[in-house]
């Protein structure tokens, strides 16, 4: 699991963007397991990439099941029918993000993080080997906020997925996530937390005369 | 899926409708004809009337088609406008569809006159009537897609149909004025929309216009269904968005621009139709909604042709005028009540 961190406006939405193939490249070229994003066919690409944006969706009349449901769409036949494992993937991605209780309810009736955890739950759906999230967990309190990205930590580990996710809560990232990419204006790190730490990454991400960064705790200080 | 249990008794509930309305519809007329006898002429039997037999096979059976196919096609084709713009007040006649298709049939009506000896009279038949009014419909569509692909706001999309509306009107004006009175008048009567006075061939025609444009919709179902996430979440989940937009867009255009060369520009079917059926069957699912829209808008229009008869009576009332008395209403009614016009 890997957490992109950034000022505002650096480009942490457009590089995940980017990758997602939501929006054309600026530049460079991307590869998913060694072949060129611009050679997948959309159908190709969607059982490899699932993705959470932070758009809202277009009809809040969804109820919360069919949204998640959704998400079995690069699986399904032509008409969008539910086969035994497209049922049985669909009640684990629910079950995974705690949804039961919800998921009759039409998505106006839902606060925004929990909109959000049903948009996670969608892309667990999706079952895809690589799940992008931009800021996916910017609605949410401290407690659901870290049950989620531990969710998807786990998950990670556990079917070997890659989670790449956007944030601005460095503290929590620095705790959970196995990998960081700090964009800067004219360099990047990329490593481990630790290491970034070490590197005095987190340092430079702020003017120092405002907030400090304590690599002891790892948290930020207010000067 | 257990989802479509759920559904079966409204569905069955709406086909008892249809039929009834159906029979309501062919027993009621300018000519009073008893409800037995209708039945027996119907199904075949010797009937003691001759010219109730002729009113009914060539006059009110086909009219009855007629409302079913272009209510149902209406309807469809303001289903598919909500999904595609995601707008829930989007709809065939409010987006201009209907009036890029009136250009069309006024410059065919109308125009000869003006571009002269090109078309002659003879050439407008219902071929050339009805190509003309679905090019003018397609072309207002791409107008519409091209300018809502660089809107997002969906008033400012609303507005501008609103506007591609009154450039059409305008340009409609210009040709009522230099055109002669018998071609006037049978624009205007166009304009006001009938489901009557079509032949079987040209019921066969809308028929087959309708079929194709519902088919494609039905193959069109699961990229339908994803836009509802939006058009990025769409392409997340493998859809082709260049594809289905354009297919999308042709059924509407076919739908839409069809029926309206058949029938004249008919009002709010195509907007009101969509909620009112969300209302009954609580889902956002194309798969259950595209057959229930179909059912809804055939039984709707069959009531708003039955009106506009005005039973036992020898005039018949523009059906657009009916339409537009109970379809405004609706809207306004469902505006009033925000959260069921979320589409």
């Amino acid at each position: 699991m890997t957490a992109i961190v950034g000022i505002n406006g650096i480009g942490k939405s457009t590089l995940l963007r980017t990758l997602g193939k939501v929006q054309p490249p600026l530049s460079g070229e991307i590869l998913v397991n060694k072949k060129p994003l611009e050679h997948y066919t959309p159908l190709a690409l969607a059982s490899e990439i699932s993705v959470v944006l932070t758009e809202p969706i277009a009809s809040k009349n969804l109820t919360v099941l069919e949204l998640i449901s959704l998400g079995r769409q690069p699986y399904t036949n032509w008409i969008g029918s539910l086969d035994e494992q497209d049922r049985h993937k669909i009640k684990a991605a629910i079950s995974m993000v705690q949804l039961e209780a919800l998921q009759h309810k039409k998505c106006y009736e839902l606060s925004d993080g929990q909109l959000q955890k049903v948009m996670v739950a969608r892309a667990l759906a999706q079952d895809t080997s690589i799940i992008l999230l931009d800021e996916p967990t910017s609605h949410l309190d401290l407690y659901h906020k870290v049950h989620i990205l531990k969710l998807l930590k786990h998950i990670a580990h556990e079917t070997k997925k890659t989670i790449l996710y956007t944030t601005h809560e460095i503290e929590i990232a620095i705790q959970l996530c196995d990998k960081m990419l700090i964009l800067e204006k004219d360099r990047s790190s990329f490593g481990e937390p630790c290491e970034l730490i070490r590197q005095q990454s987190f340092e430079r991400l702020f003017p120092s005369d405002t907030i400090t960064f304590d690599p002891t705790s790892g948290s930020f200080k207010i000067i | 899926m257990n989802d479509h249990k759920k559904h079966k008794a409204p569905f069955i509930v709406l086909g008892i409708i249809l039929l009834l309305c159906f029979v309501i519809n062919i027993s009621l007329g300018s000519v009073s004809i008893p409800f037995t006898d209708t039945m027996k002429i119907i199904f075949g039997t010797e009937a003691t009337n001759n010219s109730w037999q002729y009113i009914i096979w060539n006059y009110r059976v086909p009219k009855a088609f007629a409302a079913i196919l272009i209510g149902s096609g209406l309807s469809l084709s303001g289903l598919l406008m909500q999904t595609l713009f995601r707008n829930p007040l989007a709809g065939p006649f409010v987006l201009g569809i209907s009036s890029g298709a009136s250009l069309g049939a006024a410059i065919l009506i109308m125009g000869s006159s003006l571009l002269g000896s090109l078309f002659s009279l003879s050439f407008i038949n219902d071929i050339s009537l009805a190509i003309a009014s679905s090019i003018g419909s397609f072309l207002v569509l791409f107008a519409v897609v091209i300018v809502a692909a660089r809107v997002k706001d969906t008033m400012a999309l609303l507005i501008i149909g609103l506007m591609f509306g009154s450039i059409t009107g305008a340009l409609v004006s210009v040709l009522s004025y230099f055109t002669n009175a018998e071609k006037l008048q049978q624009y205007i009567y166009w304009s006001f929309g009938s489901v009557g006075n079509l032949t079987w061939n040209q019921l066969l025609m809308l028929l087959i216009i309708i079929f194709v444009g519902t088919l494609i919709s039905i193959l069109c179902i699961k990229p339908l269904n994803a836009f509802l996430l939006g058009e990025n979440y769409a392409r997340s989940l493998g859809v082709n968005l260049k594809n289905s937009r354009f297919f999308i867009i042709i059924a509407t255009g076919l739908l839409a621009g069809g029926i309206t060369a058949f029938a004249g520009p008919i009002a709010f079917i195509g907007l009101a139709v969509p909620h009112l059926t969300r209302q009954i069957f609580n889902t956002t699912d194309h798969r259950i909604l595209l057959p229930a829209v179909l059912i809804y808008g055939a039984i709707l229009m069959l009531l708003c042709d039955t009106i506009a008869q005005m039973p036992n009576s020898s005039s018949v009332l523009p059906i657009n005028a009916i339409t537009s008395i109970i379809g405004a209403p609706v809207v306004i009614w469902l505006l009033l009540r925000k959260r069921k016009m979320i589409f």
